[in-house]
């Protein structure tokens, strides 16, 4: 026998060798992947092959950032002033998605809903990836220092990009959502079909467990679903391209990833999320657009107060009730009063100037390549409800950046489904309301105390101009 | 010039210094690892692999060769996102292949080269997605015309790079 072995060496530690990797790879897959712990082998090779790639995107960017920042500003004025127009415009467009928000927050309240929020989120360069047409991850230079744990939801400001496989001390590595091992609860934002999101091994993204009898269509958005427990609800992740009958009785649906995974430069990690219900009292403080522009305008004077030492009321602040209340005294025959039915109803949203709820990023690092000038890197996610609803959740997130108008942090908002653009002045619901009031303006005026539970008026924090 | 069948005896044994049996594996993982997140074609590209080989033909021993193709496997595999071994495995019959191969053979000159690294590649894929599909339940597609279009551009690749690291072969 010894000699057989003596004879075969080579063949004898060959088949040894063999031996011992598969039956590694066996008790690897066999393992639960929570169980897993990091094996000391990656974490050298990874401590062995980051710094070198930390070192020379480092040096990379330092080159570049001279370049582009000192000696190559060729058609930077132009730019400017094309930034400036397109800061009008989305200032415009903010205050009315700002409405649109608060509304649906305010439908939230009324359902008792829990908002997802991203208290926090942590800025990260990518500086490699594995190597491999098999495995689709990244590394990120952000690590356990950082307070970055498995995981950990990635983001762009596009849309997601994956999650946290495993965390090293100073460099993460980033599962890609086009990975065959991925999958991330999704669900299409106008039918509202959910499914899984998986990677295919060639690198393409499809929705799967969608059944065969349902229809979606080619262009609609895939956004997370919020299953997953990893992804918050409502993150944009995709458009399908092509819908096919797949196997069994599910659909093939291939969807275009809204990250463009194979140009990844700067990553979010989203570091803590929690989940409250949204308060009625917070949409309060802020005062509405509306409520300016009604200043501005004339309407029909208030109602003389019923005891002459008391001073009359702001008119602004306006709270809406959490509930339906009863009409108005019978003597309430002036403007129609937001309050009751009217003020739950999706007109008359108070909409708030500046992302007063968003939360902040807790690193604070420039992404040149994702915000434009004058943003920070502090982000957050406006946040998204929890469950399922056709009305509020529609208010799926699509990452973007904001900027820094009011001294908050710029938001990574939420995308939305295409609404038809609200009237900067809304006229109110006015069921309830006297006739004669109809053609007024909204001017906000708060019920007597006694008709608003919790719903004390609120001095503006923000005068007109 | 055609291959030619030689004895053990014809055949230049040749070692390499410590830091370069060191620092050329890990320098191909990393670049493997780089260069493809910034130009992505490069991913059709295995650097490891080739290293493999050539440290596999250089040495004529299969034992090192079956050896050093585990431990860059594996320091490949550490990188991916997959269970440890898939790399392992496949670099490990590849570097004992090569190395056998090469003790036989000549393979000093860049047509035996080009054509050693097209019939190892193709070796190393059927090996890995072999392992891969059976054992750790992955879903690859095999597809000829892409695997041969690797193949051959990675021989390509590797009559280059062989003789830029024929510089720090040692003879024994």
């Amino acid at each position: 026998m010894e000699n057989l072995i003596s004879r075969y060496r080579n063949v004898t530690i060959l088949v040894v060798v063999l031996f011992a990797q598969v039956l590694g790879l066996a008790m690897q897959v066999r393992r639960s992947t929570q169980d897993e712990s990091t094996r000391l082998i990656r974490v050298w090779a990874v401590d062995a092959v980051t710094p070198l790639e930390k070192s020379i995107v480092w040096f990379q960017s330092g080159v570049s950032g001279l370049w582009h920042n000192y000696f190559y500003l060729r058609g930077v004025r132009q730019e400017n002033r094309d930034l400036k127009l397109q800061i009008e415009r989305l200032r415009i467009e903010q205050v009315r998605l700002n409405e649109d928000a608060e509304q649906a927050r305010r439908l939230q309240a009324l359902l008792g809903f829990k908002e997802q929020f991203i208290s926090k989120t942590l800025a990260a360069q990518v500086i490699g990836s594995s190597g491999s047409e098999q495995s689709r991850s990244i590394y990120i230079d952000k690590g356990t220092h950082d307070g970055i744990r498995p995981d950990m939801a990635v983001i762009t400001a596009e849309g997601v990009v994956g999650k946290v496989l495993r965390a090293f001390k100073t460099t993460s590595q980033v599962l890609l959502i086009n990975d065959q091992t991925s999958g991330v609860g999704s669900i299409l934002e106008k039918s509202r079909l959910q499914g899984v999101l998986r990677g295919t091994p060639v690198g393409e993204v499809v929705l799967e467990k969608v059944m065969s009898d349902e229809t979606v269509q080619p262009g609609e958005k895939v956004v997370t679903s919020g299953g997953d427990q990893i992804f918050p609800k409502g993150l944009p992740v995709g458009t399908v391209t092509k819908v096919s009958p797949g196997p069994e009785l599910f659909l093939n649906i291939r969807v275009k990833p809204a990250a463009d995974l194979s140009r990844l430069e700067e990553v979010l990690v989203i570091t803590q999320q929690e989940e409250k219900q949204p308060s009625l009292a917070d949409g309060a403080a802020p005062i509405r657009a509306a409520d300016i522009l009604a200043q501005r305008l004339p309407s029909v004077p208030d109602r003389p107060p019923d005891d002459p030492n008391k001073p009359p009321p702001p008119t602004s602040g306006l709270k809406i009730l959490p509930a339906p209340t009863t009409q108005a005294p019978s003597g309430s025959t002036g403007s129609p009063k937001p309050s009751g039915a009217n003020a739950s109803s999706p007109s008359p949203g108070p909409s708030r100037i500046g992302p007063s709820r968003l939360g902040q990023s807790s690193s604070g690092q420039s992404m040149q390549g994702q915000l434009g000038p004058g943003q920070t890197s502090n982000t957050s996610v406006i946040p998204k409800p929890h469950a399922d609803s056709a009305g509020s959740a529609s208010t799926p997130g699509s990452v973007s950046s904001a900027t820094t108008q009011t001294g908050n942090p710029p938001a990574v908002k939420p995308s939305t489904a295409p609404k038809p653009a609200a009237p900067a002045v809304k006229i109110p619901d006015v069921t309830n309301a006297a006739p004669d009031s109809q053609s007024q303006p909204v001017s906000p005026k708060p019920d007597a105390p006694s008709k608003q539970p919790a719903t004390e008026p609120a001095p503006p924090q923000e005068q007109p101009q | 010039m055609p291959i030619t069948y030689t004895s053990n005896e014809q055949v230049e044994v040749y070692r390499f210094s410590l830091p370069a049996a060191i620092l050329i594996p890990l320098i191909a993982v990393f670049l493997q690892a780089f260069i493809p997140w910034r130009f992505h074609f490069f991913s059709i590209f295995d650097l490891p692999l080739l290293v493999v080989i050539f440290f596999a033909v250089a040495r004529r021993s299969p034992v090192a060769g079956l050896l050093t193709g585990a431990a860059i496997g594996l320091l490949q595999d550490s990188l991916t996102g997959h269970p440890l071994g898939l790399y392992g495995i496949a670099k490990t019959v590849v570097g004992y292949g090569a190395s056998s191969l090469g003790v036989k053979l000549d393979v000093e000159n860049a047509g035996s080269r080009f054509l050693v690294v097209l019939f190892f590649y193709v070796v190393h894929e059927i090996v890995y997605f072999t392992i891969a599909r059976g054992l750790v339940g992955l879903t690859l597609q095999w597809s000829w015309p892409r695997e041969m279009g690797s193949a051959l551009a990675n021989a390509l690749l590797a009559v280059a790079l062989f003789a830029l690291l024929d510089r720090f072969k040692q003879r024994t």
